[in-house]
């Protein structure tokens, strides 16, 4: 996770060291000023008992063939749906570093860091890995209250490490882009605007409803979005299935390109003179 | 060659679209002094510095700082400056005492050194009592004091300080000139910006104006008066800078007043 951080040592710096700095950073802004970090945990905990309790019912018999509406159906729907409100809780995560980033880059402090012998990788790698810390904590409320509703997910020791291994670097990947989108914002309070758009990503997908049932155009587009093998390979691994190799491949795939992306657009925008 | 300039400009060129603001400027200064770049609001002080520091990059012209080519060794360069622009450049959420703390942490002064630079600063500042409140919920002032004893925690050999003095009361002004003859008596350089000229007069070994995109004026603040036959850097700076023009009467104002 950390190669990609510290791709470039440059004199004076010592990127690990910088990385962590940031990162404490990072968190100690995080408990200073909670609002965001609880916005984006209250965001897929409410997702999750809304799409239970009001839709559930009613969804559950259409995703399940043979499961009666009401109780039995909400059951089934909460056993749907929870892998794709766990990704909804790693994309809000990832949303909040651009706010994050754009708070840093408009507030002067940034341009404090860019005149010091710190990469650009450690300034803007400490927000991201503190964003993967607050996505693997909604991760584990969200989990732990599915579970608490009648979830049961049936992974065993090495399914629930590969498990937080690929949300963590789901988180990661996303983070980067969110850090671009951020730092390419005017201002903090338009900085969640280009972001918003992968709120959308798990609706787009199989999270929620089979892709079979969508027209020809978005069914298309849910098939192959990135989400959906993350999103499938996350349902195995909550559910103990065996893997599907080539969709396993697929997620960590786009997680890659997406992260390296992320990263690459992100450190040229760090350096651009901002008007 | 010129081994003992810290800063050494030539030909220094910077333009914002059609609006050029640095017009082939050369700059000197000598390690170990402190020069002060004076002129009027938009002159391109900040600019300057931007350049300087590395933020801008220049569109012509070469500057090296502290030995470095700002544009061949950016990272030498940032590992020999300290910055305190013009606009406030510290962390709001953090205590004053966790913003020193993470300059010294960059810095990599080791956790029991790191923090007793913190306290230091904060004490020679006259911020201990407030030290361990956010700084959000601190005055423009002391918040000032505090973006500059954060540029000096890793004691840089160049410092460059916008406006450093700018919303600091007296008392607190004179604190920065000895802190400023401090750091220049242990062979700090310094080059600031300011529009108080007795703090030019008061602390500069040597001053220039910038005008028009130029250095119009260069020398030390007695070679300036005498050379322009004026009793202050005051009557200096207003016999060369050009008048800034009237804005025109906006026709909205009457409009409003009636
Ligand atoms: N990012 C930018 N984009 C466009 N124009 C800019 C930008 N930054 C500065 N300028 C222009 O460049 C000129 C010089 O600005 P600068 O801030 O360097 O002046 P200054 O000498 O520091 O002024 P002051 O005394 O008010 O601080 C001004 O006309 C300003 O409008
Ligand atoms: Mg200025």
């Amino acid at each position: 996770m950390t190669t990609v951080t510290i791709a470039t040592t440059t004199a004076g710096a010592r990127p690990l060291a910088d990385t962590l700095t940031m990162l404490r950073r990072n968190l100690l802004r995080a408990v200073r000023y909670p609002g965001l970090t609880s916005f984006t945990i209250a965001i897929p905990v409410i997702l999750l008992l809304l799409f239970v309790f009001v839709f559930g019912g009613a969804f559950g018999a259409g995703v399940m063939p043979g499961v009666a509406p009401g109780a039995d159906g909400r059951a089934a729907y909460l056993d749907y749906i929870t892998p794709a409100i766990l990704l909804f809780a790693v994309v809000g995560a990832a949303q909040s570093v651009a706010i994050t980033a754009a708070m840093d880059a408009t507030s002067g402090i940034m341009a404090r860091f860019k005149t010091m012998a710190i990469s650009s990788g450690s300034v803007l790698g400490g927000p991201v890995l503190g964003t993967v810390v607050q996505g693997l904590v909604a991760v584990a409320v969200v989990l732990g209250l599915a579970v608490a509703l009648g979830y049961r997910p049936h992974a065993g020791g090495l399914g629930w490490l590969a498990l937080a291994g690929l949300l963590a670097l789901v988180t990661f990947a996303l983070s980067w882009l969110c850090v671009a989108m951020g730092l390419s914002a005017p201002s903090v309070e338009t900085a969640s605007n280009t972001p918003m758009i992968l709120t959308a990503l798990p609706f787009l997908g199989s999270g929620f409803v089979p892709v079979e049932t969508m027209p020809a155009g978005v069914r298309w587009f849910a098939e192959y979005q990135p989400l959906t093998p993350i999103i499938e390979t996350t349902r195995a691994l909550l559910a103990g299935t065996p893997l599907n190799t080539s969709t396993t491949l697929q997620a960590l795939a786009w997680s890659v390109l997406i992260a390296a992306l992320g990263y690459a657009w992100s450190r040229a925008l760090y350096r651009r003179e901002r008007r | 060659m010129t081994s003992n300039l810290a800063v050494d400009v030539r030909g220094l060129r910077k333009s914002y679209g059609d609006l050029t603001v640095l017009d082939g400027v050369d700059l000197a200064v000598e390690a170990g002094t402190v020069t002060a770049l004076l002129g009027p609001n938009g002159a391109g002080k900040t600019t300057a510095v931007g350049v300087l520091s590395t933020l801008l990059k220049a569109d012509a012209g070469t500057v090296r700082v502290a030995g470095h080519d700002v544009v061949a060794q950016p990272e030498a360069v940032r590992a020999s400056i300290g910055v305190t622009g013009q606009m406030s450049a510290v962390d709001d959420l953090l205590t004053g005492v966790e913003n020193l703390r993470l300059m010294a942490s960059l810095h990599h002064l080791g956790r029991h050194d790191g923090r007793e630079r913190a306290d230091a600063l904060l004490a020679q500042f006259g911020l201990t009592d407030a030290a361990r409140k956010p700084v959000s919920t601190w005055s423009g002032g002391m918040r000032r004091k505090l973006d500059l004893a954060m540029t000096l925690v890793g004691a840089p050999a160049v410092v460059f300080l916008d406006e450093p003095t700018t919303g600091l009361d007296p008392r607190s002004r004179r604190t920065l000139w000895d802190e400023v003859r401090a750091l220049v008596a242990a062979g700090t350089t310094i080059l600031l910006t300011t529009q108080y000229l007795e703090e030019a007069d008061q602390l500069a070994d040597r001053v220039a104006v910038l005008d028009g995109g130029r250095i119009v004026a260069e020398g030390t603040p007695a070679e300036l008066k005498s050379t322009h036959d004026a009793g202050s850097l005051d009557d200096v700076f207003l016999r060369l800078t050009e008048p800034t023009p009237e804005p025109s009467a906006d026709p909205t104002t009457k409009e409003v007043a009636r």
